[in-house]
Parts: structure tokens; sequence; C-alpha cells
């Protein structure tokens, strides 16, 4: 199977031919990298831009403006900070111009923890991102998710934000792309490039790929459970499916939402989950405080509180300036299995 | 570098045809005219702010005159700032827009009374719209011109700002992103100079001889103008436009003008006396050269000042958006 990596660089690759994309640009993101995480090596229109994440924001809203469908990428999310005016200003242009102008853009970036990355490649962008209207912001936990989103994205007429779980990037899927060989070296051998000199003149093998679209706003229920709902996305989303499946063995039951669209969001499936089992966690990894998982919690409150059987409850990121490089100091800043199975356990045998 | 000339120095013959001269005039009294009536509105209560370009219509308007104008890549974009209604009237829009701007009300065509005066947005015209924080438009214009180059075509892309926003990373960006050599943009980079940012005096603030010194580090060809001489800003914006168009590579232009009614409205939109006045310049020429009689240029005064009148009277009875609509726009539904 495909991993998010490959299943990213398969749907540019799949928007370039089918759904008019013009330009995949950003740091490093031409040949011969393809981009630090590999995500678009040998795509047709990618090409290196300078290193300045303003220019590559704005240029991405010319783009729009001109008539095109541009793919940006900022390489880590700790580095899209500097253009939060320029992001403003893409989220409201449609609104300030009446409707006037809008910018079909995409901007996808890696966010989270999970690779050491220290206090400069670790950071989460969802609370920020969630804050800023007029964008569409879009997060996978897997790499058919991956595909099927950046495809939705692709053909959306507003902006997009793509964030990237960069822990996941690695982790083969368990469905496989529509189209993907069913031998994963086969795939590996068409479309990763080889390293040093072969690069050169290498050109990729693309699979026949489908149209395959995954619906903003539509989150997918992962597991089915009674007692506990557990709503995530993103790198803790596979964590908390195999807690619930370890919790399973206690008897502990948890129903485990993939919300995969943080804007819109599909409150309707969290809403039929609570009502159904009285218990919410929500799970991230962004800093804790004013955290998108709040929102969620606020929303539980005031529209399901009588549905309650315990408070609802946020698993994030301490609120911490950054994630320290060593291993013991990433693994306690930001939720891990045993963080999110201790949570779930503990607040299913919470009792009014 | 080019020396500023200075227009009593210009004892030439004006050298465009008359035509076109009058034309020029027409819009600079127009332009004049729809400003004043803003600041009016403003003190009057019938706007929250105002800001505009008072004093730099003899550069915005040949500006907007010489743009190609029209829709999509083939045609000029413009990325400009809040001082640019010379620009918009040159381009044919009509004055009474710009009073709905004002008054924010829901027939606003510009933002349906959600944004300031002077920010004017005109997709079909190419005219992006106008930002509140200044030079983020120096940031987005190298994209539609490198859609411009990659169409074809002799559409190009224009941006201004202003001298004090030049301090901004934006700017930079601008320089940077559009002399690369392996892909050099079709892109007209303006600054007006006005001397000032709000209160702050640009001696102050940036040690460069010219700002026009900036570009000529990054290969871009480059030249100061006299903003105040609508006949030097008409040929200068041609020429630079012609190599734009032809040679597909970026242009800068440096306009020194003034600043007539201050900053905005939160300086006092007060007239300021010791700046030149561009119009007053050009009228004592035209009159010099025989071109319009002063009774002439006073009845184009009073006549715009009229038509203004009454096109704010009827900008007051306009109603105000509908507080529902603000979930309009929020979202480009798909086509």
């Amino acid at each position: 199977m495909a991993n998010m990596a490959q299943a990213i660089r398969m749907a540019l690759h799949y928007a370039e031919e089918n759904l008019g994309v013009t330009d995949i640009f950003g740091e490093d993101v031409g040949m011969p990298l393809g981009g630090v995480f590999t995500c678009t090596q040998g795509l047709k229109t990618t090409w290196n831009s300078p290193l300045d994440e303003r220019g590559i924001i704005g240029a991405a809203m010319g783009i729009a403006m001109g008539g095109g469908r541009p793919v940006a990428e900022i390489q880590f999310c700790d580095y899209v900070y500097n253009t939060i005016d320029l992001l403003k200003l893409a989220g409201n242009t449609c609104w300030s111009t009446n409707g006037d102008w809008n910018l079909p853009m995409v901007v996808r970036t890696p966010v989270g923890s999970g690779i050491r990355g220290s206090i400069y490649h670790s950071h989460s962008f969802d609370a920020t991102m969630t804050h800023i209207p007029g964008w569409k912001v879009v997060m996978p936990s897997t790499p058919l998710d991956a595909y099927g989103l950046l495809i939705s994205a692709c053909k959306d007429q507003n902006p997009v934000m793509f964030l990237e779980p960069k822990a996941l990037l690695r982790v083969k899927g368990e469905e496989r792309i529509p189209g993907e060989p069913d031998d994963d070296k086969v795939l590996s051998k068409m479309i990763d490039a080889p390293l040093g000199e072969l690069r050169t003149n290498w050109k990729p093998q693309w699979p026949e790929l489908e149209a395959y679209a995954v619906p903003f706003g539509k989150g997918k229920k992962v597991r089915e459970g009674s007692q506990v709902t557990v709503v995530s996305y993103g790198r803790t989303l596979p964590l908390c499916a195999k807690a619930a499946a370890t919790l399973a063995d206690e008897g502990i039951s948890a129903e485990v939402i993939d919300l995969r669209s943080l804007w819109p969001y599909d409150w309707e499936l969290i809403k039929e989950s609570v009502q159904k089992t009285g218990r919410v966690l929500y799970v991230n990894e962004d800093t804790e405080v004013t955290n998108f998982g709040e929102h969620l919690v606020r929303r539980t409150v005031e529209e399901l509180f009588y549905s309650l059987l315990a408070p609802p409850r946020l698993l994030a990121g301490k609120f911490l300036p950054g994630i320290g490089l060593a291993d013991s100091l990433e693994m306690a800043s930001v939720p891990q299995q045993g963080d999110i199975t201790h949570a779930i356990r503990s607040l299913a045998g919470e009792q009014p | 570098m080019s020396r500023p000339r200075l227009i009593k120095e210009a004892s030439a013959p004006l050298q465009l045809d008359k035509e076109l001269l009058l034309r020029i005039h027409d819009l600079m009294v127009k332009t004049r005219a729809l400003e004043e009536r803003l600041i009016q509105m403003y003190k009057q209560g019938h706007g929250y702010f105002w800001i505009g370009g008072p004093g730099e219509e003899a550069f915005n308007v040949p500006l907007g005159m010489l743009m190609k104008k029209g829709q999509g890549p083939e045609y000029d974009y413009l990325h400009a700032h809040y001082r640019q209604s010379g620009t918009l009237m040159a381009l044919g829009e009509e004055p009474i827009g710009a009073l709905r701007q004002m008054k924010n009300t829901a027939t606003d065509p510009y933002s349906g009374g959600r944004n300031f005066a002077g920010h004017f947005s005109l997709k079909k015209y190419n005219v992006a719209p106008v930002s509140s924080p200044i030079e983020v438009q120096y940031a987005v214009a190298p994209g539609t011109a490198m859609m411009q180059k990659r169409v074809g075509g002799d559409g190009i892309t224009i941006v201004t700002g202003g001298d004090a926003g030049t301090a901004e990373g934006d700017f930079a960006s601008c320089l940077v992103w559009s002399s690369r050599p392996a892909n050099p943009l079709p892109i007209l980079i303006i600054v007006t100079n006005n001397k000032w940012g709000i209160s702050t005096s640009g001696e102050g603030q940036h040690g460069e001889t010219r700002i026009s010194d900036r570009a000529k580090a990054f290969n871009i060809p480059a030249k100061t103008i006299n903003g105040n001489d609508p006949v030097e800003a008409y040929q200068e914006i041609q020429a630079a436009m012609e190599y734009v168009r032809k040679e597909r590579k970026p242009y800068f232009i440096e306009a020194l003008v003034s600043r007539l009614y201050g900053h905005s409205s939160a300086s006092g939109a007060n007239f300021v006396g010791d700046e030149v006045d561009c119009l007053k310049q050009f009228e004592a020429r035209l009159e010099q050269e025989g071109f319009m009689t002063r009774q002439q240029m006073d009845d184009l005064r009073n006549k715009y000042t009229e038509e203004l009148a009454a096109a704010a009277r009827q900008v007051r009875d306009e109603p105000q958006p509908e507080p529902d609509s603000i979930w309009k726009h929020i979202y480009a539904e798909d086509k």
C-alpha cells in the first residue's frame, strides 16, 4: 500500500492531469529533491521558489487571481506563521469583495511532532488555521484520505489548507489508492525518485489513477463503540484507534471518529455519537490553550449537555513554547499512546 | 538616475496632443472633486474613515488611461493601493461607486459596504482588491505576472504602493520574485513617494538616495520621475509599459508625488498648503498654452462638484446592507 507521501504525490499528479493544477511550488518542491518529504517528486508543474514564505503565499494568491490553480507548499508549518496576514487576506478576499474575487488555491504544509524536529519543526497549525475564516482546513490520517482530500482541495473554488501530519507521511495505508498497483515495490519503482545521479534523467511512471474525492466536512467513524466517543485527526488518530482496540479487551467500548476536515467539520457525526455514548474525548497535539478541541468542547457543552454522562475532555499538547529535541522531551510534550489509553479509560470509568 | 524635473523648468510646449491633455485634465478634475467630496462626506459623518490620493492625480490618471483594460491574463492586472481613485476613474469607473463605498451602502460596487473608502476591487478590469495592510500587494503581484508570462500576449501586471511601505519585506519579495534570472516577470513595479508614512517622514526611515536604486540592485531598470507632472508621468509610464509588454521583464518607477490632504482622516484630512498641487500647476500650463481658459476650467470643476454633491445626496438615501448578508460570500460557490 502507498504511504501518505506517495498518496499526496499521486493526488497531485491526478490533479495536474485532470483538475487543472498549474503550479506546484515552494522551497525545494521541484527537482532534484521533490520536497523534503518527497511529496512532489516527478510532477510536471513543480518548481522551486525563493526561500520566502510570504512570497510563496502571495504568489499562490496571484496565480489564483490570474486564472491558474496553484498548490503551494510551506516546508514546515513552523514557517507559515510569518504569512499570517496573507492567509487572513486570502481568507477574506471573497467576502471583502462581496463575492467578486475568489481564490482557488491550496497550501500544503507538514505539521506536528514525530520526527524529532525540535523547536522549529514540530509545531501544529490546526488551532491557528481554524481561526482564520474563509479557508477550508483538512488533515488526513491515512494515505487514502490524503489522496481523496487533496483531490477535493484541488477542485475547490476557495483557499484550502492541507495539513500533513509529518509523523504519518511514511506510514503505509491499509487501503489502496484507486489505480495503485497491488505490489508496493512496483509502486515504489514507478514513482519514487532514485537517489543520487540517477535522479537527473529520471521520469516517473504514473499508475492509471482514478478519481476519488473525500468530500470536505465529512468525518469517518473508524471504530464503533458505545461507551466513549473519541474524536481526533492526524497523528493522534491512529493512536486513538489503537487505544480503543486495546481497551476493548478490558471491556471498554470506545467509538473513534476521524474528523478529517477541521473546517467545515462533521458536527452531525460527533453529535450522533456523543448522544449515544454520553462521553467524549477530543484528542490532538496542538498546544492546549485556545485549542481547536476547546471549540469542540464548548459546542458539546452548549448543544449536548443533557446527553452527557461526564464532562467532555480535551487531551492535547502541553502549553509550551516548543518541543525539545530529546526523545523524552518530545514524548512528554504531546499526547502519546499511553496518555490516550489512560484518558479513554479514565473517562469511561467516570460516573455521574 | 534621472533627476526629477520640476514643472516650472518645463518651458517646452506640452508634448502630448491637445485632446489627450484635455482628457487627462478632465479626469484629474473629476478625481479631485471626488476625493474632496469623500472628505466632506467623512467630515459630515457620512462615513467612518477616509483615505485617498488627492495630490496623486497627475500620476494615477495617466496610469489608468494607459492600462490595457479587461478581464483575465491577456489584460493588465492592477494591484493598487488606496490612493488610486484617479486610476479607477481613468479606467471608466463612475465616482458614485466610491461614494457608495464611503457610505458603506449595499450598493457599494467594490465591497458591498464591507470595506473602507479607496479600497477598490474590480474583477472585470483585473483590479485586485485593495488591502488595508500596506504592501501585501507586492507579494501577490508576481503571481498574476507569472500567469501572464505563461499565457503569452502583452498583458502586464502593475503593482503600486507607497514609499513608507517599502520597509516591508513584501517589497523585497516583489523585487526578488520579479527578477529571477530564470524567470523574469512582466511587471511594472511602482512606488509613489510622497515622503511620508502617516506622520513619519521618510528622512527618518530609509537611507537609500532613491527608492528606485533598490530596483537597480536586482538589475531591474528603474527611474525616478516627477509624478506631479501628468505629461512626464504619461510619457514615462507609456515607455515603461512598452518595455514590460515587449520584453516580458520588470521595470520600476518611483514617482514623486504630493499628499495634499495628509495621510487620511486619521491625520485630519485637511488641505496641506505647502505641497505642490499637480492640478493647479497643470492648469497653469494649459492656460499658458492656450488649451483652456480659466473660465472653462472653473466651469468643469463646478460641474463635477455639483454632480458629486448630487451623487452624495442620492447615496445618502440608499440602503445599508442587510445584517443577514454577513453570511454571504464567505466562500465562493462552485460554478
